[in-house]
C-alpha cells in the first residue's frame, strides 16, 4: 500500500485536459499522504494517451495490453484493472469521471468489497473527498474507511490542469490475462445520430431554456427573448428528453459544449452535466427563482425571480434598446 | 421476460432544502418526495417491453414506509406486483450496501433482466446498478436509451460523451442502468390507479434480508456549496432588472 495508482482514458474527442486534471487531484493525494503517484492506462504505449505520459507527469506507469481490450468492455476493463491493482497493492486509485469510468469502476471497487468515492470536486486533508449532492445543492464530505484501496473519480472542470515539469517517465507493459468467454457484451462501433442543422458551437449568442419553462406551450416566450436579441435558441436535456426541442440544441456533457459571448440560461438548475458544457462563456446570466440554484454560481449576472415575469419585461427592454 | 425494476424515491425537485441537526443529511419533515427520473424511464421501458413480448414486470425499492406511494404509483402505470425492502437505515448503508439488499430480494425471482436508472437525483451515485450487475455476477450495460429483444439476449443504444451514440449486444439475464429521455413517459390512467389497490405488494425486512456493514465510505458532513464566483445580482421589480441587464449587455458585455 505505497502508491497512488493515476488511471487515465484515451479520449474519443481527443479532450486531454481531464488527464492533467487527473493528475493534478493525484498530485494533491500525493502531498496530503506522502505516497509517490503512478500512471496507468490501456492501449499501446507509442499511442495517443500515452504521447502525454511522457516528460514531466510520473516517475513510472503501466501500459496496459492485450487484443481482447481493444475495444472497451466493462468485463474486459474490469478484469486488467483488477489484475494491475491485486500485483501493485495501491492505497489510492484515481479515475477521470468519464462516462466509461462510471460504466466499469463501481464493478471494479465492488471486486475488492469497496465503493467508489465518486465525481470528486475538491481533496482536503484527511484526506477528505468533496462531492455534489441534490444535483449540486449541496455538498459533503467523504472519508474512506477500510484496510482496502480507495477508489475515486474526478469531477471534469474541478481540478487545475497544473504542468508540473522535470523528470522522465518510465512506461513498463502490464499483460493481464483475459479470456474471451470472460466478455459478455459485444460493443458496436460508435456514430452520432442524424445531422446536425444546428451549429451552437459558433453561436455568439444563445438564450437556453431550462425546466423551469414548465410546459412546451411556453416556450414562445424564450423564442420571442432570442428573437429579440438575435440569439439561437438551446435548452437543457429535460426540454429534449421530453421532445420539446430537439436533441441537437442540447447543451451539456450529453449535448454540445459551447462557448459564446453571451449565455443567457432561463429556468435552469445548473446541474454540472449541463455547466460543462457552457462554463466556457465569456458571460453568463441567469433567470431562477431560487437564489440558491448552483446555476449562480457560474454566472456573471443574475436576477432572481419568476421567469414569466421577468422574460417578457426583458423582451420588451431589448427591443426598446435595438 | 421477467423484469425487475429497482426504483428510488428522492426528495422532489423543487422541494426547500434545510440541512439537518446533525449536518449528515437533509430535514425530511415536510419534505415531497417522487420517483426517481430516471427510475421511471426504466419503468417506462420495462412496461414496452412486456407489451411487446409478454412476462411480468416487478418494481422493486428500499427505503422507509414512504416509499410506498412511489410503487403504488408504479403499479398505476403498469407493474404487475411490487416488492419494499423496509429499511430506515439507508443513510448507514454506503452503495455496496444498498445494492446488497436489493440484490439479496431480486435472487429469489430469477429475473430475466434488471433495469436501476443510470443515477439517483439526491445521492447521485450513479454505481447502485453497476454494482447489482456484480454482486449477481451478470453483464450489464449503463447509461442505456432504448432495449431491443434478440433471439441471443439483448441489444441496446448505449449514450457516449457530446452526442455519441453506440450500441452493445448481451445475453440475458442482465443488468442495464437507464438514462432519462429514452421514452416519452405514461401517466397512470384512472383505471390503472385503481387496479393498483389490487396488486400485491411484498414486503421484505431489511435487517433480515443483509446485515448493516460498516461503509467502507463514511460521509462526515453536508453542507451548502461554498460560493466560488461572484454573481452580480440585479435586484428591483422585473422591469427594473430587466432594465439593468439591458444596460450591463449594452456597455459592459457588448452584444445589443
Ligand atoms: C450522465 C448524465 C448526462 C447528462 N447530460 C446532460 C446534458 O448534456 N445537458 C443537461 O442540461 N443535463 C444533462 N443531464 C441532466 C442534469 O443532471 C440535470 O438533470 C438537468 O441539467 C436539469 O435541467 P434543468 O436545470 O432544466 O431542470 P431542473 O434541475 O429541474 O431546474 C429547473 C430550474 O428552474 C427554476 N425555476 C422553476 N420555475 C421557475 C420560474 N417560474 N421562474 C424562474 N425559475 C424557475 C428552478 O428554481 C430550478 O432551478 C445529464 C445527467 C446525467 C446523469
Ligand atoms: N433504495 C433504493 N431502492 C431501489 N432502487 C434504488 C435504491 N437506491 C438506488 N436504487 C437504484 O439505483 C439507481 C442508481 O442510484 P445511485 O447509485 O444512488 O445513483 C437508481 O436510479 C435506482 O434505480
Amino acid at each position: 500500500m505505497s502508491r497512488i495508482l493515476v488511471i487515465e482514458e484515451a479520449r474519443i474527442d481527443g479532450n486531454h485536459r481531464f488527464f492533467h486534471e487527473t493528475l493534478a487531484a493525484g498530485r494533491i493525494l500525493s502531498e496530503l499522504t506522502g505516497l509517490p503517484a503512478e500512471l496507468a492506462a490501456i492501449g499501446d504505449p507509442n499511442e495517443n494517451v500515452f504521447m502525454h505520459f511522457s516528460g514531466p507527469v510520473a516517475a513510472t506507469a503501466y501500459a496496459i495490453q492485450h487484443p481482447l481490450l481493444v475495444s472497451y468492455t466493462s468485463d474486459g476493463y474490469t478484469l486488467a484493472f483488477e489484475q494491475l491493482i491485486r500485483k501493485l497493492q495501491p492505497a489510492y486509485v484515481v479515475f477521470p469521471h468519464t462516462y466509461q469510468v462510471r460504466d466499469f469502476a463501481p464493478r471494479l471497487a465492488t471486486r475488492f468489497g469497496q465503493v467508489l468515492i465518486g465525481d470528486v470536486t475538491a481533496i482536503e486533508a484527511g484526506p477528505l473527498f468533496t462531492r455534489q449532492l441534490l444535483q449540486g445543492k449541496l455538498q459533503a464530505n467523504y472519508r474512506h474507511a477500510s484496510d482496502g484501496p480507495c477508489f475515486i473519480s474526478i469531477q471534469a472542470g474541478a481540478f487545475r490542469a497544473d504542468s508540473a515539469s522535470g523528470g522522465t517517465t518510465s512506461i513498463s507493459t502490464f499483460e493481464p490475462e483475459i479470456d474471451a468467454a470472460q466478455i459478455r457484451t459485444r460493443p458496436g462501433a460508435p456514430f452520432r445520430a442524424g445531422t446536425q442543422t444546428v451549429d451552437l458551437a459558433s453561436a455568439p449568442l444563445i438564450v437556453s431554456v431550462g425546466r423551469g419553462i414548465k410546459e412546451a406551450a411556453n416556450l414562445p416566450l424564450v423564442e420571442e427573448l432570442a428573437q429579440a436579441l438575435g440569439a439561437e435558441l438551446a435548452a437543457s436535456r429535460p426540454i429534449c428528453d421530453n421532445g420539446w426541442l430537439p436533441m441537437e440544441r442540447q447543451v451539456g456533457s450529453s449535448g454540445q459544449t459551447v462557448a459564446p459571448k453571451l449565455y443567457l440560461a432561463v429556468g435552469i438548475s445548473g446541474a454540472i452535466q449541463h455547466l460543462v458544457g457552457m462554463k466556457g462563456s465569456q458571460c453568463i446570466v441567469a433567470i431562477n427563482k431560487d437564489p440558491d440554484a448552483p446555476i449562480f454560481e457560474v454566472a456573471d449576472y443574475g436576477i432572481v425571480g419568476d421567469l414569466f415575469e421577468v422574460v417578457p419585461a426583458l423582451t420588451e427592454a431589448i427591443k426598446a434598446a435595438k | 421476460m421477467k423484469i425487475i425494476v429497482a426504483i428510488k424515491q428522492v426528495p422532489d425537485r423543487d422541494a426547500p432544502i434545510r440541512i439537518a441537526a446533525a449536518g449528515k443529511w437533509i430535514e425530511e419533515s415536510g419534505l415531497q418526495f417522487s420517483m426517481n427520473e430516471p427510475d421511471a424511464y426504466a419503468l417506462e421501458e420495462a412496461l414496452r417491453l412486456k407489451e411487446a413480448h409478454g412476462g411480468e414486470v416487478i418494481v422493486l425499492s428500499a427505503g422507509p414506509e414512504r416509499v410506498g406511494t412511489t410503487l403504488r404509483e408504479a403499479l398505476a402505470k403498469g407493474a404487475d406486483r411490487a416488492i419494499h425492502v423496509t429499511a430506515d437505515d439507508l443513510g448507514e448503508r454506503d452503495a455496496l450496501g444498498v445494492a446488497r439488499l436489493l440484490s439479496e430480494a431480486i435472487k429469489p425471482e430469477s429475473p430475466d433482466l434488471i433495469l436501476t436508472g443510470l443515477q439517483s437525483e439526491d445521492l447521485g451515485l450513479g454505481q447502485t446498478g453497476v454494482i447489482l450487475a456484480e454482486l449477481l455476477n451478470l453483464p450489464h450495460a449503463s447509461l442505456i436509451l432504448h432495449v431491443e429483444k434478440t433471439d441471443a439476449g439483448l441489444k441496446v443504444k448505449r449514450e457516449l460523451e457530446s452526442g455519441w451514440f453506440q450500441e452493445i449486444e448481451l445475453p440475458t439475464p442482465a443488468v442495464l442502468t437507464i438514462q432519462s429521455g429514452g421514452n416519452k413517459l405514461r401517466y397512470a390512467t384512472l383505471m390503472g390507479i385503481k387496479r393498483a389497490k389490487t396488486k400485491e405488494t411484498r414486503v421484505l425486512n431489511a435487517a433480515e434480508l443483509a446485515p448493516v456493514a460498516p461503509p467502507t465510505a463514511v460521509l462526515e458532513k453536508i453542507a451548502l456549496p461554498t460560493k466560488q464566483r461572484s454573481t452580480q445580482i440585479l435586484p428591483g421589480t422585473p422591469k427594473e432588472a430587466a432594465a439593468a441587464l439591458v444596460e450591463k449587455l449594452r456597455f459592459e458585455v457588448r452584444v445589443l
